[in-house]
């Protein structure tokens, strides 16, 4: 254990621990911008600086280990400076229309600079000379240059957190850009379109289109879990006017803010689909169409018809498997009524991949 | 994974490294007279262009920066441009992760301070001080500023006694400089753009070796003043000042402590580099100018005094150089057999050569008088020689090619090692030297200063210690007289007239500190005119000598023609001159280099060339 003292407050800590978790532990607030815990560490935005007595330098407290000893001030005047300065500098080659921004409201970038009293920037931005148009072939996301800060947090969580390295950092002579896999080609890259990038996007640079759909505050969160396959992923459904307008990954212990394709774009837009059955339908033997039915009657004509199959032919004429979007409970619930009620161990199920 | 692979040799970090030496040279050989601003600007932008593109204080401040120094050179800055770029860069040096980024900001910021006048002209007045403008940089870096591009040009016509009288239009000592000048005027020499630069020196030593200085008359003296000039020293800047103030129509008397003139040119020199008959040839030529007389073997000061000197001539300048060995404080330092390298120098000067035969001889000091001293030590049959120095050959002030003659001599160079103590034998004499190992530390004054190792002393046997760690200048009866020094550097101007003393001028090493022969002599350059001037003349003299239309430049890359050496083995051995003659073919070569920015270029332009 190693001893530090920040703004004024001593305290142990596990050596390794970086200035800002060291902080953080004790309830005191440093404001970041690239950071993302376990994901991007690169200390791009220079916003998290802090002085520390004997430095002479202003470290980035999240990438700096807290060493034992050391005296860290996190509002010096000389910090508070340095954090406006490094503002006023992003605000600069950052377009500022934030009326139309999707994510107005929810931008990490606009949060600080209001609290930090940055309105303007005083430099007429360099790079905006070299700006490349949005890139927006993709069905569910696109990419903004003029809005990008840079701070490789998609780089990261691409090639860190889902593994697939289809975002990159490229040059453009002395500039970086991102490279966006989001084009009329994008099947052709390595991206699989899960919009991890997007939600860790601290600006609305990288967004999922149909963020265009609502305003950060007219939604309500309801945390659920993934309908899809068995990992449990947990996530929140983003509910407008009582409907459900998008998905956000929630820290589940199976995903940690994570989440694929299917469970982010493909698990509730069906909800409020015309075409959805909302009642069990029985089969009319004589017209050939189905009738809506109450569930009682369906699940007594289930239940008759199963049973029947059982006494007469045995156990062994039944199996039972259960759908991939059903939770490990319901899967859990359908194998015991196999075992219990077919006398049959002919159970599985799809939702192992 | 992907597949792993070798580096492409033809990747684009190969191929830029042909463009980044030419990029490093013309840095190097920026023209003397540039706008600091615009140097600063182009390094700036070379400094953000060098980004990664990560960091907020690099990538996006830099680019702002540039900006507002753009804005200076533009005239469109306030003074409060000037704070907003502090603060800026403050804020890049303090918060920028790498030194792409706080070198950068910390380079803009001392620029700032180191360009102040220069800044503060461009957002006050829209215009560089008046200081600023491009000149020939070989005549530029040249202290006396001898017209190089022309003499080269007479070289190559085959005038060689031309080119003579063209260096001696600013330079009395045309063999002394074609011998042992460091030549400054090569350092930034045009042709680096090209090749590399030109070999000034070789082709000064080519002319002169075909138009001895004594064969080729000097120009006509003017009608005497009637005054008279005292001249303390008959160093160069002694020599200099004499030969000019001659040429003026003054009588001029030196006063010389030696026997013969020359100053540290004889008794500081040894022959090998600049042997003493060629030295005779810039001498007798000085003395042909007119009505000098010298006095030998006068100390001023000790035989004569200062204030009499003064009161008997109508001026006087002080050329006493700095000839006095400084001591190092250590025990043994006052053993036999332990000398200060100057005072050997001196002594060999006079004819008197030590016999170190069988001796091992320990030369403490890392700058030229050391180099001289060792090889001087070899050729006196010295069993075997080494150089002590306690910092790195690279912090050495002595020219790289001094060093390299004197290790391809077979003398050993003792680098990190700082004396200690002299151990003595049972008579007194020096029997080792003690050094303490060091390691290079920290910069001090712009210099990485060593510090002790942890490592025990080490002891080297030896019989002779000569000690060369700088010169003193004897300046205290001057001193006494009313010369104001600094640490015995005698405080002159930029004019070379000691304040509060009209009519007294001092110049060359006293002045200065120890230095090169070029600096005393373009000191003796600029007393002699300021004392004519004193005296109320403004004489001209006409040297009457013509350049030559320049010949189209040569834009061929060809390679730099050195001089070459007689063989290590053989010169160690005696101590007749060590370099060879340029052959005809080599300086025709090395002429048609030059690509005479007398003309082309700035050279042509009023104040494109020191006068």
């Amino acid at each position: 254990m190693i001893h530090v003292t920040i703004d004024g407050m001593q305290m142990e800590v596990q050596e390794g621990t970086t200035i800002l978790q060291a902080a953080r532990g004790a309830g005191i607030h440093i404001p970041t911008l690239c950071y993302l815990e376990g994901i991007n560490y690169v200390g791009s935005c220079r916003v998290c600086v802090v002085e520390v007595e004997g430095m002479e330098k202003l470290p980035t407290a999240c990438n700096t280990p807290a060493e034992e000893g050391m005296v860290v001030q996190t509002m010096s005047e000389r910090v508070v400076n340095a954090r406006k300065m490094a503002l006023n500098l992003l605000l600069s080659n950052h377009h500022r229309g934030c009326f139309s921004c999707p994510s107005n409201g929810a931008c990490e970038l606009q949060e600080l600079c209001y609290r930090y009293g940055v309105e303007e920037s005083t430099f007429a931005g360099a790079r905006k000379q070299i700006e490349t148009p949005p890139v927006e072939g993709h069905p569910f996301l696109s990419y903004h240059p003029e809005l990008c800060i840079h701070c490789e947090r998609c780089v990261s969580t691409c090639a860190k957190a889902t593994g697939r390295e289809a975002i990159t950092f490229r040059k453009t002579g002395m500039f970086g850009i991102i490279n966006a896999p989001f084009g009329e080609d994008y099947k052709d890259t390595l991206c699989e379109s899960c919009g991890n990038c997007a939600q860790n996007c601290p600006t609305g640079a990288i967004t999922e289109k149909r963020k265009k759909k609502y305003r950060s505050w007219e939604v309500s969160r309801v945390l659920t879990t993934c309908p899809h396959c068995a990992v449990g992923c947990q996530m929140y459904l983003l509910v407008k006017d009582g409907k459900i307008v998008d998905v956000e990954a929630a820290d589940g212990p199976s995903n940690h803010k994570l989440l694929c394709v299917k469970g982010r774009s493909a698990s509730f837009d069906f909800v409020d689909s015309p075409r959805r059955i909302r009642t069990p339908l029985i089969k009319n033997k004589e017209t050939g169409e189905f009738e809506e039915a109450t569930w009682d009657e369906a699940l007594d004509l289930v239940a008759e018809k199963f049973t029947d199959i059982r006494d007469s032919l045995g156990g062994d004429a039944l199996a039972g498997f259960a759908c991939s979007r059903s939770t490990n409970e319901d899967i859990y619930m359908l194998q015991k009524m196999v075992r219990t009620a077919f006398q049959s161990n002919n159970t599985d199920n799809c939702a192992r991949v | 994974m992907g597949k792993m692979l070798l580096a492409d040799p033809n990747r684009v970090d190969v191929k830029i490294g042909a463009l980044l030496r030419k990029f490093e040279t013309k840095v190097r050989v920026y023209p003397p007279g540039t706008c600091p601003i615009t140097a600063q600007l182009s390094f700036l932008e070379a400094s953000m262009n060098q980004t990664c593109g990560k960091c907020v204080p690099c990538r996006d401040g830099l680019p702002q920066l540039a900006e507002m120094l753009r804005s200076i050179l533009n005239g469109d800055a306030t003074m409060d441009t000037l704070k907003e770029m502090k603060s800026l860069a403050e804020f890049i040096r303090d918060s920028a992760d790498c030194a792409i980024g706080y070198q950068s900001a910390q380079d803009l910021l001392d620029g700032m301070e180191t360009f102040k006048i220069e800044y503060e002209s461009h957002v006050r007045d829209h215009i560089c001080p008046s200081n600023v403008g491009q000149k020939v940089p070989c005549v530029n870096l040249c202290p006396a500023h001898v017209d190089i591009p022309a003499y080269i040009a007479l070289i190559r016509e085959e005038k060689y006694a031309d080119a003579v009288r063209m260096i001696r239009k600013d330079n009395p000592l045309p063999t002394a400089c074609a011998m042992i000048c460091e030549h400054p005027c090569e350092e930034r020499c045009r042709r680096n753009l090209i090749d590399d630069s030109l070999n000034i020196r070789g082709l000064k030593k080519y002319a002169v070796d075909h138009a001895a200085a004594d064969k080729v008359p000097v120009p006509k003296k003017n009608p005497s003043t009637g005054k008279s000039i005292a001249v303390i020293g008959g160093g160069p800047a002694g020599l200099t000042a004499a030969y000019f103030l001659a040429l003026m129509g003054h009588r001029v008397v030196i006063y010389e402590r030696h026997d013969r003139l020359g100053g540290m040119l004889r008794y500081g020199i040894p022959n090998y580099r600049f042997p003493k008959d060629r030295l005779e040839e810039d001498v007798r030529a000085i003395l042909d100018a007119g009505d000098i007389e010298v006095v030998y073997r006068t100390e001023i000061g000790k035989d004569l005094s200062v204030e009499d000197i003064r009161k008997q001539y109508d001026a006087m300048f002080v050329a006493i150089g700095a000839q006095r060995g400084k001591k190092l404080r250590m025990d043994g330092v006052d053993a036999g057999n332990v000398e200060s390298a100057v005072e050997m120098l001196d002594e060999v000067g006079n004819g008197k050569l030590p016999d170190y035969t069988g001796k091992r001889v320990a030369v403490i000091g890392g700058g030229n008088v050391a180099m001289d001293a060792a090889r001087t030590a070899l050729r006196c049959h010295a069993e075997d020689v080494m150089i002590v120095y306690r910092r790195r050959r690279e912090d050495m002030t002595a020219l790289d090619t001094e060093i390299e003659s004197a290790v391809m001599e077979g003398i050993e160079l003792l680098t990190l090692d700082a004396p200690k103590r002299i151990e003595t034998d049972e008579k007194g004499n020096c029997s080792a030297l003690v050094v303490q190992p060091q390691m290079i530390g920290p910069y001090r004054g712009g210099r990485p200063s060593p510090v002790d190792a942890d490592k025990p002393e080490l002891r080297i046997p030896c019989e002779v210690v000569l000690i060369a760690v700088g010169q003193d200048i004897v300046s205290k009866p001057f001193e006494e007289f009313g010369m104001a020094a600094d640490r015995g550097v005698f405080r002159a101007g930029l004019d070379t007239a000691v304040e509060n003393l009209p009519g007294v001028y001092a110049g060359g090493d006293c002045a200065t500190g120890p230095s090169t022969a070029i600096r005393a002599i373009a000191a003796g350059k600029v007393a002699a005119h300021n004392i004519d001037e004193y005296l109320g003349y403004h004489h001209k003299i006409d040297f009457q000598v013509e350049v030559p239309v320049p010949r189209e430049n040569n834009r061929v890359p060809t390679g730099r023609a050195n001089i070459s050496e007689r063989p290590p083995y053989i010169r160690r051995n005696d101590f007749e001159h060590v370099e060879n003659s340029f052959t005809h073919e080599e300086a025709m070569q090395e002429c048609d280099r030059c690509l005479r920015c007398d003309h082309f270029g700035c050279g042509v332009l009023k104040g494109g060339m020191d006068e």
